[in-house]
């Protein structure tokens, strides 16, 4: 399944779309940066409630599909701006993270 | 490729917004070199993690990145407070990073151990007071386009 059907499946708001067309491989769930880069597989979809500019030169350097904001959290505007010059995928949902991983998990 | 590039950076001390800036520009010039992709992944993780050291601990710092034939070297230094006890900061999970750096999502106590593992050579050398030196080597396949 692909970041856009997956999307769309779980009805997330899109903040930016990145490129939808990436396999979503797996879900990985983290807020320390560190920890994620350690490990996150390339193509996991990256659930966090880190809203930080940050979070996008990780989400490029794990190489994951997409990042999805849990719990209602929006993106800080200088995310949401790198984001959109990087083409990372960044959505978000008002579900907790174990909701959404168990959300995704019926879908991949 | 046959011929070695290299890349030099300064790395700004306190800039969060700016951290990780080296790290993508170094993956763009590898994604350019024929660079197989999990190399480049790895290669990447770090230099974004001794960057953010860096920026973290040391007031910024500087780096030499060498793309040979055989190997990429990435060599970091800095003249921040120096490691006390290397031992005890290569452990997984100890952080010595201000809350308000953690709050960021840094300060995991991963950024040494990331780059040892990520690396297939790891070497450090610091003294307090003196500054941090990272030298850390990644191997490339023989017969590279």
């Amino acid at each position: 399944m692909n970041v856009k059907q997956l999307a769309e499946a779980l009805k997330l708001k899109t903040y930016n779309a990145g490129a939808q067309d990436r396999e979503v491989a797996g879900c990985y769930i983290g807020d320390l940066l560190s920890r994620v880069m350690s490990r996150a597989d390339r193509g996991d979809l990256w659930i966090t409630i880190m809203p930080n500019i940050n979070v996008a030169a990780v989400a490029v350097l794990s190489e994951v599909s997409c990042v999805v904001l849990a719990e209602d959290v929006t993106p800080d505007a200088e995310l949401l701006e790198k984001c959109v010059k990087e083409n990372v995928a960044l959505y978000g949902s008002v579900l907790s993270a174990y909701a959404l991983a168990c959300e995704i998990n019926k879908v991949i | 490729m046959t011929e070695q590039l290299v890349l030099n950076y300064s790395i700004a001390g306190d800039d969060f917004t700016k951290a990780g800036e080296a790290a993508a520009d170094f993956k763009t010039v590898l994604k350019k070199t024929g660079v197989p992709p999990d190399i480049i992944r790895r290669a990447a993780i770090c230099m974004y993690e001794g960057e953010i050291n860096m920026v973290i601990h040391a007031d910024g710092g500087d780096a030499e990145i060498i793309i040979g034939a055989d190997k990429i070297e990435i060599i970091l230094a800095d003249r921040g407070p120096g490691i006390p006890d290397i031992e005890l900061a290569m452990q997984e999970g100890y952080t010595t990073a201000p809350e308000n750096i953690r709050s960021l999502g840094f300060g995991a106590g991963m950024g040494l151990p990331n780059m040892k593992r990520y690396s297939d050579g790891f070497d450090i050398k610091s003294a307090p007071g003196v500054g941090t030196t990272v030298k850390m080597t990644i191997m490339l396949p023989k017969n590279r386009e």
